[in-house]
């Protein structure tokens, strides 16, 4: 019997392949279409300058999907002898004949070819807990000596995940990820500062240097004055740009748009498809080769992901169209991306402060929820550490700031754009790369208490 | 299973998702498998003894092993289409230990023998100890009794997983077909039903297997103006709920009139829907769009009690407080200073909060937590004072507790456990009050009906709420819909703005399955009780833009 210690968790791509073949053999049904993945995960976390709970899992899973017509069923096992690998299929075909035809099902595709993405990194793969009790060490070592406050995490990724169907399309996808975080805080509680780092290869991560910035924005946020709510100069770092450009990558969806419920919506069933809806130096693109943010070359069905350009020059130029969407609507098929990438400028951080009269650095936006669909509005908040700019330089921290602004406004006024960084969302953990944004007339509601 | 890819399949946001994808649900499985029984309980405390002294082999002080089997069902359909019917099962073990004073922790998918429970607590060991040297202080638990082999079993009537899916088909079906003929251009409905299988056993010598039901049925519906290209929407008035498929029975008991109707222990999704449509329509044709300014706001349970979660049920966790959660979710204005003062006002003098991990019906109740302890209930706020916290058996000692409030829980086999925010409920006013009579009173006020938008800073002074149905209200009268609306304000001084609460006759529970917290984030089911309650003078925001 297999059991999570006997075997590899992680297969490689003739393993996966040899697997997959044995269990399409035994299909009888119109179209097969298997799906199986392993992982395992690490993470240790800290808090109050000491080390908390930490842990482990172990996961795999193989899904069998069946169909007769439209009729569909699915079946998963983790157990991988001839005879459960039977039952499996045998199990899928029972619940496809039983199941009610699904009106939206398209059927299988054929083989497709895929660009080459390398996110698989040894390094990652190799970690163990005592190489994140290392990093963390490092990261620790540095605040208790300041006396500053650490809460930390570190969470890492190894798996691969694998199809095949009985149309002959077979996908593989090896990746590592490694995600650190870290709040620090002054030890009267004044301060606060954040930073987050997302890597696929763990040898970029340096946890003092990404320390050493939470500590400088903890200490320099330590004394907050309270300004005005009201409509203010925005420079947004990557990581707060991120979490209110998500929602609109969330938002690129064909079907939402047509059926009149997006912000990309038109009266009379139309859509912005085509139509400049932001600043014409925004241009947002998708690309699973990206060196820096590399991202499986397959979409979850199997399709193929292509560098894509989602806006260009401020137009949007393609939305996501699943199979049976661009079907009925006589368009190409568009998988919702695995990545997206935001073109910058040349400019570094300090560059577009020292280029400022007056404005408000945020560093990092909190608790993002959508106010409203129609226009995608959006509330959140600033946090860990938000400073006020005045000719160029920065003159002091300000307290917290709710805000209620959309991301189509928000790149309608765009000032500046500077050099993209690779970033983790602190609201999804999703990984982009994002380059800081100078915005006008950023609309802040309230203040906050908070630190 | 998290709150956006909830939303994602309820259809509320773009991104599509297949659900067999989402990892945290296990793997897809006959819906007979979901009746099937869970391994026998003699075979989990021998498997769970094989890990108690493995552990305890390799150095550890304390153990305990949680033997999971988490079972889901999601029946989800659009107008006149069944989307997908999921059933999903997920099945594993997961081992806390201490070692060298420090936590760690293991988790191993299907793990059915003695051999593999006992790498499992090897590796829970090894983890702890590599960490140990980060540690300054070793943990410290409070002491907990060990019950010996116990059970516990919610209360439900009908067990959801029993009811045929052409069942649930049908109803989802007809509730989309009432959208449609009451004028909704779109609707999707979906049934979500849960059935957590937990054995915990501990060092202490605790043998706890229970089995946890819940329900959630669900529906948002889009109105559309071809004309405008405006459109307005209406989500479902349910509250997810511990209940069995016995919440869907129509009582006309659990019926609350009014302007619209509301449900206390029973849910008309049919009735419900077929308002939902004609209101959405109603926004889009005659709603007003609001003036911003101070109002009194009358707010119905169906909305208050997320405003209970965010801005009472977080910042008295204790383990907010003290840092812990500073990375991710965040600290706490409500500090321990504050606590020892013993007056704190954090409300008025009407404002009673308790906790609560045995109510009824509530999403919260268990017989026993995560790490074995006997549940209660306990305040936190008495008299608008802020009395307690929510804390477990490593933090216990440092509010001068003797023992744990019962409060620990994971989401999975495979996460940790770590505290939890229990039921909090706002107690019912003592004086007899209806809603009807609370209007009368309000000169100026607006109604709100049904949770929305919800946003709150990471010490939780500052908020902005949302909800479903706006009502003005002008000299004791409502005069209309109102739309656009979204109220701010800071907890203490808005706690400290509550003039009025209807009694025990309008208390009913609302809730969340997907109250997220830690890392990795973990999502926790938690019910949140009130009746209709006043507040005075409160700051409303206009959020209509155009783009």
């Amino acid at each position: 019997m297999f059991t999570p210690f006997e075997m590899a968790i992680i297969l490689s791509e003739a393993e996966a392949k040899a697997l997959l073949q044995k269990v399409l053999k035994y299909s009888k049904a119109d179209e097969c279409e298997v799906n199986l993945s392993g992982e395992e995960r690490g993470n240790i976390r800290y808090a109050r300058n000491e080390v908390s709970t930490s842990g482990n899992k172990i996961n795999q899973n193989l899904v069998v999907q069946s169909a007769f017509g439209k009729k569909v069923g699915t079946a998963t096992i983790d157990e991988f002898d001839d005879a459960s690998l039977e039952k499996v299929v045998r199990r899928a075909e029972e619940l496809a004949k039983l199941a009610p035809e699904n009106p939206e099902y398209v059927g299988i595709l054929g083989p497709q070819t895929y660009l080459k993405s390398n996110g698989f990194f040894q390094n990652t793969a190799s970690i163990t807990p005592d190489v994140r009790a290392e990093a963390v060490s490092k990261s620790l070592e540095l605040t208790r000596a300041a006396n500053l406050t650490a809460a930390g995490f570190m969470d890492d990724y190894r798996g691969y995940q694998a199809m095949m169907n009985s149309k002959g399309l077979f996908a593989y996808y090896p990746s590592t990820n490694v995600n650190f975080s870290l709040t620090v805080r002054t030890a009267d509680g004044k301060g606060s500062g954040y930073v987050a780092r997302g890597y696929s290869d763990i040898s970029k991560l340096d946890t003092a240097a990404a320390t050493r910035i939470a500590m400088q924005k903890a200490s320099a946020s330590a004394s907050a004055k309270a300004l005005e709510p009201g409509k203010y100069t925005v420079i947004l770092e990557p990581t707060a740009g991120a979490v209110l450009l998500e929602q609109l990558f969330f938002g690129m969806d064909a079907r939402q748009a047509d059926e009149g419920r997006s912000f990309l919506s038109k009266p009379g069933g139309k859509t912005k498809l085509n139509e400049k809806i932001v600043d014409p130096r925004v241009t947002i693109y998708s690309d699973p080769t990206n060196a820096e943010l590399p991202a499986s070359p397959w979409a979850g069905d199997g399709q193929a992901q292509q560098k894509m350009l989602w806006i260009d020059k401020g137009v949007v130029q393609n939305l996501a169209y699943s199979r049976y969407w661009a079907q009925k609507q006589g368009k190409k098929p568009v998988p919702f991306p695995n990545n997206m990438i935001m073109v910058g400028g040349t400019a570094s951080l300090e560059d577009i402060i020292k280029g400022t009269q007056r404005g408000i650095l945020v560093t990092k936006l909190w608790y993002i929820r959508e106010v409203d669909p129609q226009s995608l509005l959006l509330t959140g908040l600033t946090r860990d550490g938000t400073f006020y700019i005045e000719n160029g330089k920065i003159k002091h921290a300000v307290k917290n700031f709710r805000f209620n602004e959309s991301p189509v406004i928000m790149l309608n006024n765009l000032e500046v754009l500077g050099k993209p960084e690779r970033v983790v969302s602190t609201e999804s953990e999703g990984n982009y790369l994002i380059p800081p944004m100078k915005i006008r007339e950023f609309t802040f509601s309230s203040l906050s208490d908070a630190v | 299973m998290n709150r956006r890819h909830f939303n994602q399949l309820m259809g509320m946001s773009a991104a599509g998702i297949l659900l067999p994808n989402v990892p945290s649900l296990g793997r897809s499985v006959d819906p007979a498998a979901l009746l099937e029984t869970g391994m026998d309980v003699a075979v989990k405390k021998r498997l769970a003894d094989a890990a108690l002294n493995a552990a305890k082999a390799k150095g550890a002080t304390y153990t305990d092993v949680r033997i999971g089997r988490y079972l889901n069902q999601f029946v989800v359909t659009r107008e006149d289409k069944v989307q997908n019917i999921v059933n999903t099962e997920s099945y594993g073990v997961g081992v806390r230990v201490i070692a060298n004073g420090c936590w760690g922790f293991a988790a191993v998918v299907d793990a059915k023998n003695e051999t593999d429970m006992a790498r499992a607590a090897e590796q829970a060991v090894a983890i702890a100890k590599a960490n140990s040297r980060l540690l300054k202080e070793p943990v410290k638990l409070a002491p907990q009794q060990g019950y010996g082999e116990v059970s516990w079993k919610a209360p439900i009537k009908q067990n959801a997983f029993e009811v045929p899916i052409k069942e649930k088909v049908d109803l989802l079906l007809g509730v989309n077909a009432a959208a449609m003929q009451n004028g909704a251009n779109y609707v999707n409905s979906v049934l979500f039903m849960v059935n957590e299988q937990k054995y915990i056993a501990t060092t202490d010598g605790t043998y706890a297997d229970q089995d946890i039901h819940r329900i959630w049925p669900i529906f948002n519906v889009t109105c559309i103006d071809p004309k405008t290209g405006k459109f307005e929407t209406r989500n479902a008035l349910s509250a997810p709920s511990g209940m069995g498929y016995d919440y869907l029975q129509v009582n006309p008991a659990d019926k609350v009139t009014g302007i619209t109707t509301r449900y206390n222990k029973g849910y008309d999704m049919l009735e419900d829907v077929t308002a939902a449509a004609q209101q959405a329509k109603q926004k889009l044709a005659s709603a007003k769009s609001v003036e911003a300014g101070k109002y009194d706001l009358v707010l119905d349970p169906s909305h208050l009690w997320l405003t209970i979660h965010e801005s009472v049920g977080h910042p008295l966790e204790l383990d907010r407080v003290l840092g812990y959660e500073a990375n991710f979710a965040g600290t706490s204005f409500a500090t321990l200073d504050k606590w020892q003062s013993k007056n704190f006002q954090y409300g008025s003098k009407l404002v009673n909060f308790v906790a609560d991990k045995q109510q009824v019906g509530s999403l919260g109740a268990v017989g026993y937590d995560d790490e074995g302890v006997q549940t209660k209930q306990w305040d936190l706020v008495k008299d608008g004072v802020l009395v307690n916290y929510q804390a477990i058996r490593d933090q216990a000692a440092i509010i001068g507790e003797k023992a744990s409030h019962g409060c620990c829980y994971a989401d999975s086999w495979g996460t940790v456990q770590f505290q939890r925010m229990p039921n909090v409920s706002l107690q019912a006013g003592k004086t007899p009050l209806t809603v009807q009579e609370m209007i009368k009173d309000v000169k100026k006020g607006i109604y709100i009906v049904g949770d929305g938008s919800f946003s709150i800073d990471q010490q939780r002074y500052n908020f902005q709420f949302g909800g479903q149905l706006y009502y003005e209200i002008k000299n004791g009268e409502i005069t209309g819909m109102l739309k656009d609306v979204a109220y701010q304000s800071n907890t203490q001084e808005f706690w400290n703005s509550c003039a009025a609460i209807c009694d025990e006759r309008d208390y009913r529970l609302g809730g969340s399955f997907f109250d997220g917290k830690g890392q990795p984030s973990q999502s926790s089911a938690v019910s949140h009780g009130s009746a209709t309650t006043r507040f005075n003078g409160v700051n409303v925001i206009n959020t209509a833009r155009k783009i």
